[in-house]
């Protein structure tokens, strides 16, 4: 409807958006005048997407992403685009070229990654819902961080079509929100099928949340609770298990023996995606402009290496090497094989349990500079990971607090079983608040 | 281990340079990681497995497109309603 509109001038003191939008027009529909986030990567006619990179600065869309225009549609408000980790190349949102976003429940601390900034607005109570991205955890470990909900969805539920992507084979945009509620809300209004995404598939979510789940059989993987998970963490989340117990599921535990290299795959799969996916980042078609006096390889070179940050430029390494030959057969190979093994372990236990359940992270939110080393922070990773190379569907619901800052707890389902971990966070944030 | 050298080169080879100043910290970062690597030679197994996968094929329709002006917008050197690149002969 024209002339329908909200204002927007939120106190940002978190750096939790790159782009406000002051006054935010909207139509009509199920979620008329809620003001939604977006996250930086997806792409907004008309408003500024950078992915917190300065090689997109001042770049403005020339059209909408599907779950954008489908956010529109609905009669959202998009009130501004969140700040990220450059390219969602990150678990902490340090990596912005714009500055990191800052935890609202102790700003000495990272609100997570990539999508820290969507987290971080949500939780500071700026915006009712937003969009996030997750390739190796991005929703989840921020939710969890943040102390909110967040659903990382099955592999093709959503389309991507208008996501600047980094990694296809793993990543997927999903509903963000204060509540189990508001999240389903929004999944029901971004999934889909879209014709301009060939990995889309036609399962619309139409589900509305039921807490229920007397006979449910939820698997406790022990690779979740061992070495390198925080013992205040996994006690606040066996807590949160037993909770579900109380509610009239049962338990049982099981194994994902592929873990002990599920990280190393995640990574090589994801940097050599990269790798050839940000070849477009040349400075020509959108960008800072390339020198056209010179060959096209030194241009190219001296606008990326000024365009991207470190991180990304690392990946993108990591990724070519990865690729080279010579040494594909010993990492990209492996990496899918490992792979191919992870999807069978987590097909093996659904085959025995209706969900999983662990941390979300092995952590609470790490303090400003603390993982400034990478491979400290990949590690970090571990738990989200094994959900992005299996396609299947997570969600990180808040179960309590370590140390005062807040613990996520991670149901992860069988693939196109989206409703029912909403459930099963659904029930537990019922049965605690 | 890679060496300065090739990190070098890869850097190169990605078009993403490295500055001089840069260069140590990366290749012992880079090597830090390759040594994570490693673990992936416990995966039995030589050759990525093949998946039940299947072509999503559809009409070769023509859609709307976006104006030329629209579409040039974001492109910092233009000529003649083109975009503009360095040379590549």
């Amino acid at each position: 409807m024209a002339g329908h509109g909200i204002t927007f001038e939120p106190d940002d003191r978190y750096n939790a958006f790159l782009t406000t939008c002051t006054k935010a027009p909207h139509g009509q529909g199920k979620l008329c005048g809620i003001a939604v986030a977006v996250k930086d990567n997806i792409s907004t006619r008309g408003i500024e997407t950078t992915c917190a990179s300065k090689i997109l600065k001042g770049y403005v869309p020339p059209y909408d992403a599907h779950v954008v225009g489908l956010l529109r549609q609905s009669g959202a408000a998009i009130v501004g685009k969140t700040n990220m980790d450059e390219f969602g190349m990150g678990t902490t949102t340090e990596n912005s070229a714009f500055g990191p976003t800052l935890n609202p429940h102790d700003t000495a601390r990272v609100p997570g990654g990539s999508s820290g900034g969507s987290a971080a607005a949500i939780a500071a109570g700026m915006v009712r819902m937003a969009l996030g991205t997750d390739t190796g955890g991005s929703i989840r470990c921020p939710a969890a961080f943040c102390g909110i909900v967040g659903l990382k969805p099955t592999y093709g539920r959503v389309s991507r079509y208008g996501l600047i992507a980094y990694a296809n084979s793993l990543e997927q945009i999903g509903p963000m929100g204060r509540t189990v509620s508001d999240v389903s809300t929004l999944m029901g209004v971004i999934a889909g099928h879209d014709r301009r995404d060939s990995t889309s598939h036609d399962r619309p979510y139409t589900h509305t949340p039921k807490g229920d789940i007397k006979g449910l059989k939820i698997g406790i993987p022990q690779e979740y609770f061992g070495p390198g998970v925080d013992p205040q963490v996994a006690a606040v989340v066996n807590k949160a298990i037993g909770r579900l117990e109380e509610l009239g599921a049962t338990t049982v535990s099981c194994s994902i023996p592929s873990m002990e290299y599920a990280l190393a795959a995640y990574y090589v799969t994801c940097t050599s995606e990269a790798s050839s996916n940000l070849a477009r980042f040349d400075g020509v078609r959108y960008g800072p402009g390339a020198d056209t006096k010179r060959s096209w390889h030194e241009s190219f070179r001296d606008v990326r290496r000024a365009g991207f940050g470190p991180e990304v430029r690392r990946r993108i390494m990591l990724g070519t090497y990865a690729l080279s030959s010579g040494y594909y057969g010993r990492y990209y190979a492996k990496a899918q094989i490992a792979r191919e093994n992870v999807k069978k372990d987590f097909t093996r236990i659904f085959s025995k349990v209706d969900v999983i359940a662990g941390p979300t992270m092995p952590t609470i939110a790490f303090t400003l500079g603390e993982k400034s080393e990478p491979l400290s922070m990949y590690l970090t990773d571990i738990l989200t990971v094994p959900v992005n190379l299996a396609g299947i569907p997570a969600i990180s619901v808040p179960c309590g607090t370590a140390e005062g800052m807040p613990v996520g707890l991670q149901i992860m389902g069988s693939p196109w079983e989206d409703e029912r971990v909403i459930d099963v966070a659904y029930a537990y944030e019922q049965a605690v608040t | 281990m890679a060496t300065e050298q090739e990190v070098n080169h890869i850097a190169e080879l990605a078009d993403v340079g490295i500055n001089p100043e840069e260069l140590a910290a990366f290749t012992h970062q880079f090597n830090a990681i390759l040594e994570y690597f490693d673990v992936l030679d416990r995966v039995s197994g030589d050759t990525a497995p093949t998946r039940d996968l299947y072509n999503v094929m559809r009409e070769d329709e023509t859609d709307p497109s976006l104006p030329q002006e629209e579409v040039l917008r974001n492109a910092a050197a233009q000529e003649d309603g083109f975009i503009k690149a360095p040379r590549v002969m």
